[in-house]
């Protein structure tokens, strides 16, 4: 879960990395309080969960309480990479002397974490990466050995982050390895860390991305859950915890099971899709090893509530579940939708079981399930039949 | 032969009292599997009976190798407790950990990775949130239906768990000397690369089928480890060309950001090591099954 950058700063200030006052308003007018309690001059800036808000026009400065009204209600709806957005952080305009750059992540090809620091920061990183690779250090972290006050000294030299503000750098990165650490984070990232004139060093931006799977040790996590940017279809989905994705352009409802084969059927049904009138996938939805009736009906219910999809592809292939089990959830989830059930269905069922759930399905019979034997033929008659659809 | 794998491994399960644990205990046996105990700290001492066989359960990995001769640990513990299970497996010296757990935080799954390393990777790690091995006929280490496929000349190693079942479903004619699913996590032991070098030194095997999908630079790696270290024909697989960048497709690992890990430069970077790459599970099975005798 990517978390926006106030979040990232909250969880930042109470592991002890020094950021900026700020406060984080939803209107002008309580921009304009805001920035009167501040009692500096401000900046104001777009809360959106992507890079470039700079160029884009999100973050300005304001040298007093009405202009950072004014800037507010410029920012505010302002989309920003197809991110709209609802939400400014008003903080304080600091004095910077020098833009670093730091984070740490997870190193996948290496099984391990990295630090990445630059003395060059403020520019976005992918850049400096390819145009300046020597100025970006990258430092291996061991997992277990962690980061201590001398893996961080090792850091900031390899960064050649000048020597008046080392010791506190050093002080600050061993910090944010603390918030990468007792957060569970995937990613700790702050562009630009800055010096101001007293050589105090300020994470004045901060992108965290935290791991999921942790939420068991960290149970206030939920609580930094945006419901409002996410799609209604996939609050949905969450609530019932369905594993779905939302596609944007898509005709094709999709329902798998296993993360794999339900990726590989988006992609057979795009293919499918070019010789069936540019038809696409709707969705990702897996719906895991255990497809009972519940999950299934659930999941028809999320597919069919969206209104871009005009048909429906079940693609299973029964391991440990067995396709009788998913055919007689497929009955059942189509008596608990009654009516609600409009758009056609094709169901290809393979593996455990597979005669006696092909057998259920011919049995039951119902006008809007086809079944095909095979995947790529499926995949081609769900494109076939949301192009008749249209 | 066989790769990781064989007749003679003797298995034990760590969390084999859990539910999932014993409901695929039961399935190992079935498929032939030397299934000789498993390992539970406050139930140790007590049996588990399946099927009319008698299952010791050990207070740790290490007393129950010392019991049983065991060389190969599966395991079903829940995500929270899972990072000590597998150091526990790693510090008992035993040669192979199965790591079926899916939703370990990466934290975990890195330090326990730390840890093998530091203990020189005696213990070869497979997963976590992975379906397992299967050597058909001989044994199985995981969750793998050992009913899709028998024994044969092809070699399988996949990111996903239901694209291993279907690719030998797909391959049930040719079958497979061994088949591994090595997980989708950010943080894996066992990586294509392995599996491909263990392909190429089994004489049994006689070509291999490798699936990937969205997500870090594995199948890069791989692309290039078989254009200078493998003989034997490979064919390759990759899900997630749809996959808009950014969002997560249910696995962690299968996610994508920027250019670098996309479907397109994955299949880009195996086609250049000469693996020929299908468009759909079906057509990677028929070119898989062309390159075999």
């Amino acid at each position: 879960m990517d978390l926006y950058e106030y979040q990232a700063k909250d969880l930042f200030a109470a592991h002890g990395v020094p950021v900026l006052p700020g406060k984080t308003v939803d209107t002008a007018s309580e921009a304009e309080r805001a920035a009167q309690g501040i009692g500096t001059a401000v900046v104001v800036k777009a809360q959106v969960k992507t890079g470039g808000r700079g160029k884009a026009g999100g973050v300005k400065l304001a040298k007093d309480p009405s202009e950072a009204r004014e800037k507010a209600e410029a920012i505010l709806g302002l989309d920003i990479k197809g991110h709209t957005v609802h939400r400014v952080l008003v903080t304080e305009a600091s004095d910077i002397s020098e833009e670093y750059y730091f984070s740490f992540l997870l190193d996948r090809s290496n099984r391990t974490f990295l630090a990445m620091a630059s003395a060059e920061g403020g520019m976005e990183i992918e850049e400096l990466a390819v145009e300046r690779p020597e100025a970006l250090a990258r430092v291996p972290i061991d997992a277990i050995a962690g980061v201590d006050r001398a893996k961080a000294q090792e850091i900031v030299q390899q960064a050649k982050l000048p020597a008046a503000v080392a010791d506190e750098a050093a002080d600050v990165i061993v910090k944010l390895w603390d918030t990468f650490v007792g957060e569970d984070a995937t990613l700790v990232e702050v562009n630009p860390l800055v010096r101001d004139p007293q050589d105090k060093v300020i994470a004045l931006d901060g992108k965290v991305t935290l791991d999921e799977n942790a939420d068991f040790r960290h149970p206030g996590h939920a609580e930094l859950v945006d419901q409002r940017t996410e799609n209604p279809l996939e609050a949905k989905a969450k609530s019932k915890g369905l594993n779905y994705v939302k596609l944007e352009g898509g005709q094709v409802g999709i329902i798998g099971n296993g993360a794999g084969l339900v990726m590989s059927t988006l992609d057979v049904v795009a293919y499918a899709g070019e010789s069936h009138g540019g038809m696409k996938p709707a969705n990702f939805l897996d719906i895991g090893g255990g497809a009972s009736a519940e999950v299934m009906a659930a999941g028809l219910d999320v597919i069919l509530g969206d209104d871009e999809v005009r048909s429906v592809f079940v693609n299973v292939f029964g391991g440990i579940t067995a396709c009788d089990a998913v055919a007689n959830g497929i009955v059942e989830a189509l008596k608990i939708l009654g009516d609600d059930a409009t758009k056609p269905i094709v169901v290809r069922l393979d593996g455990n079981n597979v005669d006696e759930g092909r057998k259920i399905l011919d049995d039951a019979n119902h006008p809007l399930v086809t079944q095909v034997d095979t995947m790529d033929n499926a995949a081609a008659k769900a494109a076939e039949l949301a192009a008749a659809g249209a | 032969m066989s790769i990781f794998l064989n007749e003679n491994s003797k298995v034990i399960v760590q969390g084999l009292t859990g539910s999932e644990g014993t409901k695929h205990a039961t399935k190992m046996l079935a498929a032939g599997t030397q299934l000789v105990g498993g390992v539970n700290a406050r139930k140790a001492g007590t049996t588990v009976e399946i099927e009319g066989t008698q299952l010791p359960v050990y207070g740790g990995v290490e007393e129950a190798m010392k019991e049983t001769g065991a060389d190969v640990s599966v395991l079903f513990v829940p995500p929270k407790f899972a990072k000590d299970a597998v150091v526990e497996a790693i510090d008992a010296g035993i040669g192979l950990a199965v790591v079926i757990t899916e939703g370990i935080p990466v934290h975990d799954s890195a330090w326990f990775w730390a840890h093998a390393c530091a203990n020189g990777n005696r213990t070869r790690i497979i997963g976590p949130n992975c379906p397992g091995i299967i050597s058909p006929s001989k044994s199985l280490a995981g969750i793998i239906p050992a009913n899709i496929s028998g024994p044969g000349k092809m070699g399988l190693v996949s990111k996903s768990g239901t694209l291993t079942y279907q690719m030998m479903y797909e391959l049930r004619d040719v079958g497979f000397s061994t088949a591994i699913g090595i997980g989708g996590d950010p943080v894996i032991g066992t990586t294509h690369i392995d599996a491909l070098e263990a392909f190429e030194n089994d004489p049994e095997t006689e070509a291999i089928v490798m699936i990937g999908e969205i997500g870090g630079d594995a199948e890069e790696r791989a692309a290039d480890y078989v254009k200078a270290n493998v003989t034997k024909p490979v064919v390759g697989y990759v899900a997630g060309f749809t996959a808009p960048e950014g969002k997560t497709m249910g696995h962690a690992g299968a996610i994508v950001s920027g250019s670098a890990g996309t479907a397109q430069a994955k299949k880009e970077a195996l086609e250049a090591a000469g693996v020929k790459v299908g468009k759909t599970p079906t057509e990677t099975a028929d070119l898989a099954r062309s390159l075999v005798s």
